[in-house]
């Protein structure tokens, strides 16, 4: 439940729209985990992550662009994950001159709370092609169990 | 520099009029471009893309970048999503002759470096000047 994150918010109201203003965060009250979104995620912390399941794992996956792995630190505890790192862009050079220049360089941190128990022990990351990829086991009595339904 | 945080951007979705044959959207990726005397730089964020996924064109003086993502983890059920995940897609127009022959590529954890030499005879000469 506590992935949902408090987006930015003008300090006034930039216009007298106090029914479109309630909608938005009415909104944003009824967002939840079940993938019902009344309106599209504008993210504002940085990394962007999607979260997913199957029955037996929870995964987080971010785009990470450039990092070097070693420059990714992720750490779980209880149902708290933490992702935190830097992107460091390597210097042009000398006497060069930029004509474009949109990436962008910087630390990052960000603390999810996960909608499920995880087992701590068995977590592992994945990043391939500048994608982070978190495997999160979820706790043994978390997961959705088969009931047989027998004959009689 | 390092002491900035980096603050979330939301991907833009590559707008088209062609139709494409996949499936997934296209967004255009944050490039970096810069000159040096002997070279053009080109910087693009890819993430997902290997390079086996990337196709670079010029054709004149028009570049074209595309990158193709395998989407993972369709039997999961979504949660969250913050970030759309889709094929990478932009054009350039080259204000200089490049040399073609040169060009070098290389893809590091999706990011693509292009290397675009420049033609020999676009070099900055320098041209001394006498005194008669």
């Amino acid at each position: 439940m506590a992935v949902i994150r408090w987006y930015e918010r003008p300090a006034l109201p930039r216009s007298l729209d106090v029914m479109g203003q309630l909608k938005k965060e009415m909104d944003r009250l009824f967002t939840d985990f079940s993938g019902r979104t009344a309106s599209p995620h504008r993210a504002g912390v940085f990394p962007p992550i999607n979260v997913s399941e199957d029955s037996e794992n929870l995964y987080v996956s971010s785009e990470l662009p450039g990092i070097e792995p070693d420059d990714i630190d992720i750490s779980v505890e209880g149902e708290t994950l933490m992702l935190r790192g830097e992107r460091k862009l390597p210097e042009a050079g000398e006497g060069v001159n930029y004509h474009r220049r949109e990436r962008e360089a910087g630390r990052f941190r960000r603390i999810i709370t996960l909608p499920a128990r995880i087992n701590p022990d068995g977590v592992d990351a994945i990043f391939k092609n500048g994608v982070l990829k978190i495997v999160l086991p979820k706790a043994v009595e978390d997961r959705a169990k088969q009931v047989k339904v027998k004959v009689q | 520099m390092a002491e900035k945080d980096l603050e979330a951007k939301e991907k833009m979705e590559l707008q088209t009029t062609a139709e494409s044959t996949r499936d997934v959207p296209s967004y255009i990726p944050a490039v970096d471009i810069y000159e040096s005397p002997e070279a053009l730089t080109l910087v693009a964020d890819m993430p997902g893309v290997g390079p086996d996924n990337v196709a670079i064109d010029v054709h004149d003086n028009h570049l074209t970048l595309r990158g193709t993502v395998t989407i993972e983890g369709e039997k999961e059920r979504v949660l969250l999503q913050e970030y759309g995940v889709g094929d990478y897609s932009r054009e350039f127009t080259l204000g200089r002759a490049i040399d073609q022959t040169k060009i070098e590529a290389s893809i590091k954890h999706g990011v693509l470096t292009l290397t675009l030499p420049k033609a020999e005879a676009k070099k900055p000469r320098k041209i001394s000047v006498k005194t008669g």
